[in-house]
């Protein structure tokens, strides 16, 4: 079972990937082509950027996602308790020992993230510490620790840390659009098909939306089944149910939380009063996972 | 010709059962390395229990008697079977439970931050034996299967990899322990 979601979330991670460079090189064509009216110069840009950010971002993503979220390393010191009952779940699920990070964020949530199981962390926002229990950190902890275990880290950091150059991308070629039209206009002499105008000037505005839906495609179903595993490494659903119920019952969110990050907390960082339409709940109901968790 | 087939057939076989040897000798490894985990903590709580009596001694002057047993039971934790010193465990717990019970009758005792700073530990080292129990007894049980099934068993029975047990708690310790003193 666990073998099986760690091939399934190599073979996404591999999937996100290609999808992901060929998204790239198709914008680049797009504004290329928009700007200068040639096929090529747009695509092979992209690919030059690609063949530098896609090692980078391997190396970087952790920090990256890390500092997108304002998180900080804490020491044992800071808060023994935390970092006992991580030790704890990582001898029960017989991964190498995280780093922790604190969110400084009065709404309770947690995440993980990582490349590896050997180079995770586990951030918890201070409001979860403040809220919690022990119990029901030990729950949330092994929610994460299921994310680790089975790379979804993987997938999911990377996936943050690439949705960032696709926003970046489309934002160049957004502000491009706006200043440079007036110009190409008036070198009307440029044959300009106006259809693959059209086309150009929605993959622009589309970009940063299909980089969202990748995103949540990954992300339903793996909370059922981290809650699942978690349950199995705890042997106490009730921790996990008054966990995600006190976490839930947070209504104002986060105050800091950026669009392409919000998949991997543990709930819904929005809170209930930011509701977006259901395309972008990147969590199932805390109800329904409630549910499930009662008919175990 | 049927020579080099049966060379052929004798080196697969060979290389087999070298395998099938290999593969026990990690199982069994695996055994001792979790239970190296186990070991590590009930260690760890035999060296704090002084501590908490020394801490508790100074407040709760007449509980005298249930501290004693703790020190007696803590021997239990470093010496014996597997089995025994997860039952010696055990017993602690429950007087442990007792002791934590008994702070709530003594504010001050409560309130002291070394007391509370014991009372998280050995909090956390009893998980972590839990835990480690919890992963020892997978182990042991992939192991047993390996050993039991064929055609390893062979291989076992002929280089004498023994059955290893599970750490059981008895059924009636399994409850929470009646707090009496």
């Amino acid at each position: 079972m666990l073998y099986q979601q760690i091939q399934q979330n190599k073979r996404k991670t591999l999937v996100l990937l290609t999808f992901f460079c060929f998204l790239v090189l198709v914008i680049g064509w797009a504004v290329g082509y928009f700007l200068n009216g040639d096929m090529l110069s747009g695509p092979i840009i992209a690919a030059v950027v690609l063949a530098f950010y896609v090692p980078i971002t391997f190396a970087s993503a952790r920090a990256q996602v890390l500092s997108m979220a304002g998180a900080r390393e804490i020491k044992k010191s800071d808060n023994p308790m935390v970092f006992n009952v991580v030790e704890e779940l990582a001898l029960a699920a017989n991964v190498p020992m995280p780093k922790i990070y604190i969110v400084d964020d009065p709404s309770p949530n947690a995440f993980a993230t990582g490349m590896k199981p050997e180079s995770s962390v586990i951030a918890f926002t201070s409001g979860l510490l403040e809220r919690l229990n022990r119990e029901e950190i030990a729950a949330v902890t092994a929610h994460e620790f299921s994310h680790i275990r089975n790379y979804d880290i993987r997938l999911m950091t990377l996936c943050i840390a690439l949705v960032g150059v696709i926003v970046v991308v489309a934002d160049i070629g957004q502000r491009m659009f706006f200043w440079g039209g007036g110009r190409s206009n008036k070198r009307n002499n440029e044959k300009s098909n106006p259809i693959f105008m059209i086309i150009a000037l929605v993959l622009i505005i589309l970009a940063p939306l299909v980089a969202q839906f990748v995103q949540l495609a990954v992300s339903r179903n793996r909370e059922y089944l981290a809650d699942a595993s978690a349950v199995e490494l705890t042997r106490d659903p009730q921790g996990l149910i008054n966990a995600l119920t006190k976490i839930s019952s947070d209504d104002k969110g986060m105050k800091h939380v950026k669009d392409a990050t919000a998949s991997m907390y543990i709930s819904n960082p929005f809170g209930k009063k930011r509701k977006k339409t259901n395309w972008f709940a990147t969590h199932p109901s805390t109800e329904s996972r409630i549910e499930r968790l009662k008919a175990m | 010709m049927t020579t080099w087939i049966i060379i052929a057939i004798l080196a697969i076989i060979v290389i087999y059962f070298i395998a099938q040897y290999n593969g026990l000798v990690k199982l069994r490894n695996w055994v001792q390395e979790s239970f190296s985990q186990i070991d590590v903590q009930l260690k760890r709580r035999h060296d704090l229990i002084p501590n908490l009596v020394e801490t508790v001694k100074g407040y709760a002057k007449h509980e005298k008697e249930t501290l004693n047993q703790v020190i007696e039971a803590r021997n239990g934790l470093i010496s014996g079977t597997p089995q025994q010193r997860i039952e010696a465990d055990n017993q602690i717990e429950g007087a442990l439970k007792s002791i934590f019970a008994l702070a709530e009758s003594y504010p001050d005792l409560k309130a002291n931050q070394n007391f509370l700073q014991l009372q998280e530990e050995l909090a956390t080292t009893e998980n972590k034996v839990a835990y480690s129990r919890q992963l020892y007894n997978k182990t042991v049980k992939d192991y047993n299967i390996k050993r039991e099934s064929f055609p390893s068993n062979i291989i076992a029975g002929m280089f004498n990899f023994k059955r290893e047990e599970l750490l059981t708690i008895p059924e009636a310790e399994r409850d929470v322990p009646k707090v009496t003193f």
